[in-house]
């Protein structure tokens, strides 16, 4: 491995730096003069080596003096934590975005480790609320070793990145869920509580279904910005595509654009949304109902969809208890059951069109549903009669069966009484 | 006996197959009547069972299909789409356990009525063999339906026997038709179930009942000295094992109609298998003392000592006529009736604690 | 009266006997007709006729208990999919736009080798075989 050691001003030592990060290589392990004092010490002095194990720059060759500065091949502390050779010391908070730029920023070099990985993360930061106020002077927003961490840095594929998908709101929650941190910036902290009773939590921390959204999926990671209230719509639409399209075309699109308002958030909540139900549309407490009057139009339509979805829930929860009794009492119904699964998508794919905010375009898959619904209960009233028709011949053959063992017992007795079943032995 | 019947038909029958020497002969079958005489009953309903096996069984020969891709499917077929094809399917499933468990009577009937003493050590020996078919029949049929549990307690019971030493592998590949469980199996078991094994039951039958024709009902041990009454055997006896086997007819109807058996869910030999997988219930003695034996005891594997004791096991009770009598011929009476009850109380316990554990 | 009770044993005995033999017979004998479906359909089905399907679209065929996705992707070319998503078991549909097979419920899409493309769904769904007789498609499982 070539280093280029020339030079003793700060000037040729950052440029010892720069070429240093352009010609490191992961070729066997070099000699570290940083691992070797600090893994000899104590604590806080001692842990970045034990952590650095882990780190995913350790991988590629990369030493503690490519961030901090300073010469690793010298033996002495004061060669080695020389400021002549760029020795940085501890970095500062706000120094730290610009100094993760310096490689992660620079396409050409990130390209020899890894050609797909993204280089604006610095830039897109800047733009974030967490970039402008660093930039600001406000060093208690985040900074990337507050996300990332610092000197054992993990993929972010890596499970045990702070920054895995699973991990991330906790690592959000750090400082979000903070209300002492947050009051100065007179921001909310119930966020993080909030999302932990959400689908969306639950589809990743139960299912482990990766593709559900975290904080990042919304608000952006290094760009991190809430959405604007224009865009609530676009940013669910970027998963709930249909949902997205059929909002855009119905009343409340204008409605509560003119308002101010923020889309599908006005009625699903942000953080915290839940599993929507038929109670969101009308009845006490319905969501609806906070806007629209019961007698008013959008009030009708409203109640007129629920009526909808009642009936074909209803009707699909009837013949689900006909077919489980069919069942229960041993009938094959696999394939009914099964048919089931259809009913149950037209009742979703109502619970989609519902979001026309217009009762014939739910009408539609209803009626659907019902017909799966009348003939899965159908073929489970079959099976409950065809199970009774088995009893009944269960009866008859049991009668038959019964007869015949009388007439075998009155057999016997008849031959008995006239011949005994014993026969006397003969001279005895 | 009723001679107003058939008497022209039964000439000209007789003329040819000597019917006459049947008549002769049944005519003198006689059955010892004592405390115990209703245990007798156990031999005939085990045989009975074993008809409505091979009855049932040739009907869902005409639907069934050995392979891996059709054979779920084409229970399920016979269960939803052929009339009546849940009663035969469910008789032939429910018959198959309660023959089982006729013959485990049978056999400890015989054992604590010590009918297996001199001359009958022949009949007890066919006796173990036909009952080693018939969980032999239980172990290949149960494999067919092709379903999750039926292909994992295959697997399982598969695997127990590759831990023979020496000819264990040969064994299991032999019975596998292949390293892993699979459609050769399946082709094999099923060519097992309604070839070979039918081919050997019905050989063993005929020596069996043959033998217990020739040496006649025993009686027990305790009678010795006194003369029992003999009941005759045809049409008396006869009359009431027909009311027995009646009975059994309406158990089964009974079971079929109100229990069917049930498809489950079909094999996919790649998914894990699931918890609880145990095998049917005449297998759950062994499996559950496999399972309590330690994986090693003072170097040997643990599943192999267990083989190990259910082989000697096995070769003891085999050859129990032998010695059940003393160099004397005195017979040990309260020895093997203790042993038949250790061992009854060692299966009804391990079976109950497999079942429930 | 003896004559009586004799009968009445013959009746009862006989009588029984021949019902019992008959409970019994009736259902072996029905049995062994075969039912009007003499197949179990669920390895291969049929998707239609060749005319019923323009190339560049796709539909639902019922395969089995579940549905399946047939697509003429041209004259010639015939492809079919368990149309059932990986994802959380919505039925997918075919994107003529994109020539891709699509999920509504989250936006998962599939190209036509049904591997995944983009999307929430982990994995790809299995594909079908077409085979074209004469007129008719028919759709069975790969071995």
């Amino acid at each position: 491995m070539t280093r280029n050691q020339s030079g003793t001003g700060f000037m040729a030592c950052m440029a010892c730096l720069v070429l240093g990060c352009a010609s490191a290589s992961p070729a066997a392990p070099a000699k570290d003069s940083c691992v070797e004092c600090h893994s000899n010490m104590e604590g806080a002095l001692r842990a970045p080596v034990t952590d650095y194990a882990n780190d995913v720059h350790s991988r590629h060759g990369f030493s503690c003096a490519d961030c901090h500065g300073g010469d690793r091949n010298a033996d002495d502390p004061e060669g080695a934590m020389s400021p002549a050779k760029g020795f940085k010391g501890h970095i500062t908070r706000a120094a730290v975005p610009a100094l993760c730029a310096h490689c992660h920023s620079d396409a050409t070099l990130m390209h020899r480790f890894k050609p797909q990985q993204r280089v604006d993360q610095l830039a897109l930061y800047l733009t974030s609320v967490h970039g402008k106020r660093l930039a600001a002077g406000d060093t208690a927003v985040a900074n990337c070793v507050d996300c990332h961490s610092v000197h054992n840095i993990r993929e972010v594929k890596d499970p045990l990145s702070p920054v895995y998908p699973l991990k991330l709101p906790e690592t959000c929650a750090r400082c979000h869920a903070n209300a002492v941190h947050m009051a100065p910036y007179k921001i909310e902290s119930n966020q993080f509580a909030e999302y932990r009773t959400s689908v969306h939590w639950e589809a990743l921390s139960k299912r482990g279904d990766l593709s559900a959204p975290n904080c990042a999926s919304c608000h952006g990671n290094h760009g991190a910005t809430p959405p604007q209230v224009a865009s609530a719509a676009e940013v669910c639409g970027t998963c709930h595509v249909l949902f997205e399209e059929m909002y855009n075309k119905s009343p409340h699109q204008p409605a509560f654009a003119a308002m101010g308002a923020g889309g599908c958030t006005i009625c699903h909540g942000n953080h915290g949304i839940r599993k929507p139900g038929i109670a969101m549309l009308a009845g006490a407490g319905s969501v609806c109902g906070q806007c629209h009057d019961a007698t008013s139009a959008g009030g009708a339509a409203a109640t007129q969809m629920a009526g909808l979805l009642t009936k074909l829930d209803n009707a699909l929860t009837q013949s689900d208890a006909i077919l489980n009794r069919a069942r229960d009492s041993g009938m094959e119904v696999s394939e009914p059951i099964l048919r089931q699964m259809e009913g149950r998508e037209a009742l979703v794919k109502a619970r989609v069109a519902m979001h026309a905010f217009q009762a014939a375009a739910v009408a539609k898959p209803v009626a659907e549903g019902l017909a799966v619904a009348a003939d899965t209960r159908r073929a489970g009233e079959r099976a409950l009669q065809d199970r009774n028709g088995r009893r009944v011949g269960l009866a008859l053959s049991l009668v038959t069966i019964l007869v015949t063992m009388a007439g075998l017992w009155m057999a016997i007795r008849s031959l008995e009484s006239k011949a005994p079943a014993v026969p006397k032995p003969a001279g005895r | 006996m009723a001679s107003a019947l058939r008497p022209k038909g039964l000439g000209w029958l007789d003329e040819r197959l000597g019917l006459s020497a049947l008549r002769e002969f049944t005519a003198h079958k006689t059955v010892p009547l004592h405390s115990a005489t209703v245990w007798y009953y156990f031999g005939g309903i085990t045989l009975f069972l074993f008809t409505i096996q091979v009855l049932t069984g040739v009907l869902l020969l005409l639907y069934y299909r050995p392979s891996p891709t059709e054979a779920y499917e084409s229970v399920q077929f016979i269960m939803t789409r052929v009339q009546f094809g849940w009663l035969v399917r469910s008789i032939h499933s429910w018959s198959a356990n309660l023959m089982i468990l006729t013959a485990f009577i049978h056999m400890f009937s015989v054992v604590f009525l010590h009918s297996y003493r001199r001359p009958r050590e022949v009949t007890w020996l066919s006796g173990l063999v036909l009952l080693g078919l018939a969980l032999g029949f239980g172990f290949s049929g149960y494999l067919l339906p092709w379903n999750k549990v039926s292909y994992f307690a295959t697997k399982v019971g598969t695997d127990m026997a590759a831990t023979v030493p020496v000819a264990g592998h040969q064994v299991a590949r032999f019975l596998r038709g292949g390293a892993d469980v699979g459609g050769a199996t399946l082709t094999r078991f099923f060519g097992f179930h309604v070839a070979v094994l039918p081919g050997l039951t019905t050989l063993l039958l005929v020596v069996h009942l043959g033998l217990v024709q020739r040496h006649g009902m025993s009686s027990p041990p305790w009678s010795e000295g006194r003369k029992l009454d003999q009941m005759r055997f045809f049409p008396n006896f006869f009359l009431r094992e027909l009311m027995a086997w009646y009975a059994a007819l309406a158990v089964l109807g009974s079971l079929a109609a109100l229990f069917p058996w049930e498809l489950g869910e079909k094999a996919d030999p790649f998914a894990p298998a699931p918890a609880g997988i145990r095998p049917e219930w005449y297998f759950l003695a062994p499996f559950y003392t496999l399972k309590l034996i330690p994986s090693h005891v003072w170097r040997i594997e643990g599943e192999l000592l267990g083989l190990m004791g259910f082989a000697l096991l096995a070769a003891w009770w085999v050859l129990l006529p032998f010695w059940a009598s003393d160099s004397r011929g005195t017979l040990r009476t309260r020895w093997v009736t203790g042993a038949g009850v250790a061992l009854m109380a060692y299966l009804v316990t391990f079976s109950l604690l497999g079942y429930f554990r | 009266m003896e004559q009586e009770r004799r009968s009445v044993i013959r009746w009862l005995l006989g009588g029984g006997f021949a019902a019992s033999i008959a409970s019994f017979l009736y259902p072996a004998i029905k049995f062994i007709d075969p039912p009007d479906m003499p197949e179990a359909p669920v390895n291969e089905v049929s998707g239609g006729k060749t005319q019923d399907l323009k190339p560049n679209t796709g539909k639902i065929v019922k395969f089995g208990s579940q549905p399946a996705l047939l697509v003429r992707v041209s004259d010639t070319e015939w492809r079919a999919y368990s149309a059932v998503c990986r994802h959380l078991n919505c039925t997918v549909q075919y994107n003529d736009a994109r020539r891709q097979i699509w999920c509504a419920c989250h936006n998962g899409f599939y190209d036509l080798n049904g591997k995944v493309v983009s999307g929430p769904p982990p994995g790809p769904l299995e594909e079908y075989s077409v085979k074209v007789r004469g007129e008719e498609v028919v759709i069975s499982r790969r071995a």
